[in-house]
């Protein structure tokens, strides 16, 4: 249990920088078109990044994990 | 407001049963109680489901669910910024939080400053964490309290109690507030922690049914985002001079992602996870809440359609509480009243299991970083917990007392102050996991530079606001004080490193930080 992991830096932590990319760059996403079921961009968009800032997370986890 | 009767019955039964598990919870994956790290960290045996509902159950507190759909419905695209803050913190708790727990668990670290003083053998670098972290805790524990007072005004239960001639203000509070401390006093950490999974539960069922039910009397979300007002549906749009309200929220939306997982109640929540893959994994299923509160978010815009303002039943809630009724007013419009009951008590107790980890989590860095480092270095484990039990108590007694006596309005800006203090102990919690290089005493001057700058902006702005216009160039940035007071921080922290060359204490190894 008490072994050490790997050390150094991995690759795959450079997907984490995607979502700070995405919501960071605000108007890329400040504007109304497209709308989604009567829904604006602008609240759709960002509500859509909270399931892929989760899913960018799992191959990160999974890679770690082996 | 009149007495709502099926909804207070509903509520109250609600209230009676998570009292009786919070006192129960002692027993739960039972340990010798009389140890900090049992009562504190509920052992560190929480897998990750529990530190899921304890972590869920933490970070999104009731005033958040009342707060932010409450500036939403004031304000607009602005109040959205809580999506884009949650959604950063998880690669943040990814990345750099599994460090924290494995050094944590092997060297017994029950606090943030523990771990500063451990790195850095620096006794007032933790000193300044520790209390940076209460008192940042204190004014948040104070506003779970407004979460509760607006549901109970809502519920219209009479707030005042008169027993023989002696009248008690915010009776219902005062007895909610006392059975709370009461049942965190016997179980510590494992009260909330149990509680969590009712609340969560209450919670995610009250979010389901609104977003279906209240759209569809509403005429669909297309007439609820027709009915706000355009100018606020986005965000002001940037000049050639000034970036305007996009800078200040994309700042917003970072700065509190990076000092959230700061504040001593995350720390408690992480540190009492069994793995370090519990941890990771818990990154990966908490944006579940991130989705909840931005559909919450959305209420606030649901408010606006249902014309929740303009009733004459609402009058006095808005009067009494602003904006923050409109969610409460809201689902009394929609919801039969046996509903409303669920509804409220999940904001209810969903405002007990905040203030109880928050009180958990300053009452250990006080018993651990100040009675244990400069009253009582030989205090026994028993002592030591029968002290962090004892300040538990008088934490939330001054959370209430500061309720009941002094304006909401002071606890809201101390609140805000609280976010622009509490990231100043970034350098030496999160830096420090990575670097043994920064000096303490550097780290201490770059605190000191970080807090002052950050007070001095929020001062600026009569506390009203956090966001302060800095001048670069000739172009004009609003940003988040705790960002642009952070950056000071650090860079102090970097110079004064490069120039103080004496070497200092660490107790740690670098493979400390890797061990699973």
């Amino acid at each position: 249990m008490d072994r050490p992991k790997k050390q150094g830096f991995r690759l795959s932590y450079l997907l984490l920088l995607l979502p700070f990319a995405a919501m960071l760059w605000v108007p890329s996403y400040n504007r109304v078109e497209p709308e989604l079921a009567g829904i604006p961009f602008f609240y759709w968009y960002q509500l859509m990044w909270i399931v892929l800032g989760a899913l960018i997370l799992l191959p990160v986890f999974l890679g770690e994990r082996e | 407001m009149s007495l709502n009767p099926v909804a207070v019955a509903i509520f109250i039964a609600l209230f009676v049963f998570v009292t009786l598990l919070g006192f129960w919870a002692s027993r739960w994956r039972r340990g010798d109680m009389s140890h900090l790290h049992e009562w504190g960290l509920g052992g560190r045996r929480f897998g990750t489901l529990v530190t899921w509902f304890l972590l869920g159950g933490d970070l999104y507190t009731a005033y958040t669910f009342v707060a932010v759909p409450a500036l939403m419905f004031g304000a607009g695209a602005t109040g959205f910024f809580a999506v884009p803050y949650t959604i950063l913190v998880y690669p943040i708790l990814f990345a750099v939080f599994p460090r924290l727990w494995s050094v944590a668990h092997k060297h017994g670290y029950v606090t943030a400053a523990d771990f500063v003083r451990g790195r850095f053998g620096s006794r007032s670098l933790a000193l300044a964490v520790a209390v940076t972290g209460i008192v940042a805790t204190m004014p948040y524990i104070a506003l779970q309290l407004v979460g509760m007072e607006v549901v109970i005004a809502g519920l219209g239960i009479p707030t005042t109690l008169a027993i023989g001639g002696m009248v008690i203000p915010e009776a219902p509070l005062l007895i909610a507030f006392v059975v709370l401390a009461a049942y965190t006093y016997n179980s510590g950490l494992r009260a909330p922690a149990m509680i969590a999974v009712v609340k969560d539960a209450l919670l995610y069922i009250t979010v389901l049914a609104a977003v279906i039910v209240i759209p569809a009397e509403l005429g669909g979300y297309g007439a609820i985002f027709k009915a706000v007002d355009p100018k606020t549906l986005l965000l002001g749009a940037s000049t050639p001079g000034n970036l305007g309200p996009q800078a200040a929220y994309a700042t917003l939306g970072l700065g509190s992602a990076l000092a959230l997982l700061l504040y001593p109640h995350s720390v408690t929540g992480l540190l009492s996870s069994s793995s370090r893959a519990a941890v990771q994994r818990n990154a990966v299923i908490l944006p579940a809440y991130s989705f909840a509160l931005g559909l919450i978010a959305l209420l606030g815009y649901m408010a606006v359609a249902a014309g929740v303002k303009a009733d004459p039943a609402f009058a006095s809630g808005f009067k009494a509480f602003g904006n923050n009724f409109a969610v409460p007013a809201l689902f009394l419009k929609s919801f039969p009243a046996w509903f409303v009951g669920v509804a409220f008590a999940a904001i209810a107790i969903g405002a007990l299991v905040p203030a109880a980890i928050m009180s958990i989590a300053c009452a250990n860095l006080f018993t651990r970083n100040i009675y244990k480092e400069f009253v009582a270095p030989a205090a026994s484990h028993a002592r030591e917990t029968a002290v962090a039990k004892i300040v538990s108590l008088l934490v939330k007694l001054g959370a209430l007392f500061f309720i009941i006596e002094l304006p909401t309005q002071y606890a809201i800006q101390l609140q805000l102050l609280g976010g622009i203090w509490i990231i100043q102990t970034l350098p030496s919690v999160l830096l420090g996991l990575y670097t043994r290089k920064l000096h303490p005493t550097a780290l201490l001057i770059g605190w000191a530079a970080g807090i002052g700058a950050g007070t001095a902006m929020a001062w600026a702005n009569a506390f009203k606001s956090s966001i302060y216009a800095l001048h670069v160039f000739g172009l004009t940035v609003p940003c988040y004080a705790a960002l642009s007071s952070l950056i000071l921080n650090l860079a102090v922290a970097a110079v004064l490193s490069a120039v103080i060359r004496t070497p200092h204490a660490d107790a740690t190894k670098a493979e400390d930080y890797a061990l699973g």
